[in-house]
């Protein structure tokens, strides 16, 4: 097993992006995923480890052009007690407070969490939802480049990002909601704490009086990435919301999915909590 | 062969020096290079919360922290907690309310409870149960435990104001 030749721990983003160029390096930001990762193999640790603790243009959560900016190594602890966060961006405060423990949110980062790609990661869906874009910078040609990548486009597969090996994920971007955006997150597993969904639904939408403005949904643990359902949407977008139009939604998702079996549901459950919880989860929506 | 690295940190209020393998967890620094076994190792994943330790402030698994991140920053464990007011409160409640059976759980859900009643002093059952939800018990049901963190958080605060009066 080759194992970590050098381990780096930069203190400028700068600095960072040439360690990235140089080649053959595994980031490390809180931990919590790649540590279970790499000790029972299924992620081998390249020939440098680089701890991205120290860079500060990876801190900090912080509103500027219609956008909140959070910086990659934001905690999901630091989320959940930011009042911008939960006061403009509810849906993913709801998934903060829905994610693992206490000791897990304070060492997990939004970054690490993106990065990582799980299907389920639960605040992967309601940033989905909201319309986030991640912001990878890299050092090409001897100075810093950076790109902005919408989310649909940055998940590729379980566990795989559209992210380069030279690129460092700086931070994510989300748009406000416009005025009067409500959003609900919902997350089945089988117990309230410590789980990993069986499938996750984040909606919100606004009203204009009888009918549904700005509607956006968007479901993991039901496809090898998370999804937003854009056809959903479609299907509720300036109707009202009546139970036939809820159904409808409810069957448009249905027609978007592509759920696997494994050792939390079976296809067959994941489909039946789609279709049953979304149109909860828009009832409410419709209420707040 | 892995790298190693040299890292400084606080341990305890103590200022440490050491070496690590560069993969090594802060657990198995803890327990095997320091010797302070009070951390428990229970299922390496983060799901059990026996390992759970503070840093700079913040309860954490250690048994998914790199050891290396240790450096620069301040490590509390149990063998630290212990010997704190609040550790002082949460030992007699733990004992006085049957919160200990085979024990092997205690340190890290005391460590967890104590970071609990420094953020909410005046925690309610509902924030208890939330607050321990990474500790697993596999004796108590739980009830004890919850029963004794209240007891001393209740405690903690009348400490607090009898050191105001």
């Amino acid at each position: 097993m080759a194992g970590i030749e050098r381990y780096e721990a930069p203190d400028t983003l700068e600095r960072a992006a040439e360690i990235l160029r140089a080649g053959k390096v595994t980031v490390l930001a809180g931990g919590t995923d790649l540590m279970p990762q790499t000790q029972d193999g299924r992620v081998q640790f390249q020939t440098v480890l680089m701890n991205v603790r120290r860079v500060p243009e990876l801190q900090g959560i912080a509103e500027a052009d219609g956008a909140v900016r959070i910086g990659a190594l934001v905690t999901i602890t630091q989320l959940l007690e930011s009042a911008l966060v939960r006061e403009r961006l509810g849906l993913l405060w709801q998934a903060c407070d829905h994610f693992a423990s206490d000791q897990i949110r304070n060492a997990a980062t939004v970054g690490g969490n993106l990065c990582n790609a799980s299907p389920a990661g639960d605040t992967l869906v309601p940033l989905l939802a909201l319309g986030a874009r991640v912001v990878l910078s890299a050092k090409p040609n001897g100075s810093l480049e950076t790109r902005r990548v919408p989310l649909e486009a940055f998940f590729v597969g379980p566990g795989r990002t559209s992210r380069a090996p030279a690129e460092l994920l700086v931070a994510v971007e989300v748009p406000l909601p416009p005025a009067g955006f409500a959003g609900e997150f919902y997350k089945h597993g089988t117990r309230p704490g410590l789980d990993i969904s069986a499938i996750s639904i984040a909606a919100g939408a606004r009203r204009e009086g009888t009918v549904l403005r700005d509607v956006r949904i968007a479901l993991g643990a039901v496809a090898p990435t998370p999804i937003r359902a854009t056809r959903t949407e479609a299907v509720l977008e300036g109707r009202a919301p009546d139970a036939a139009r809820l159904e409808a939604a409810a069957q448009a998702a249905l027609e978007e999915v592509r759920p696997i079996s494994d050792v939390r549901a079976s296809d067959w459950y994941r489909r039946e909590l789609i279709r049953n919880m979304l149109k909860r989860v828009l009832t409410h929506v419709c209420q707040l | 062969m892995s790298a190693n690295c040299d890292i400084a940190f606080t341990l305890n209020g103590v200022k440490r020096e050491l070496t690590v393998p560069v993969q090594r967890s802060a657990l198995e620094m803890l327990r095997e290079q320091l010797g302070l076994t009070g951390t428990k190792y229970g299922c390496g994943e983060g799901e059990c919360g026996a390992c759970t330790i503070i840093v700079d402030g913040a309860t954490v698994n250690a048994c998914l922290m790199f050891a290396v991140d240790c450096d620069g920053r301040e490590l509390v464990t149990i063998e630290g907690v212990a010997v704190s007011e609040a550790g002082e409160h949460l030992r007699e409640a733990f004992v006085a309310n049957g919160a200990v059976q085979c024990g092997f759980c205690t340190p890290g859900l005391v460590v967890q409870a104590s970071h609990l009643i420094e953020r909410h002093p005046d925690a309610d059952e509902a924030v208890i149960r939330r607050g321990i939800e990474g500790n697993l018990c596999r004796c108590t049901g739980y009830r004890k435990i919850i029963d004794a963190i209240a007891a001393a958080a209740q405690a903690s605060a009348q400490g607090s104001e009898h050191g105001r009066g």
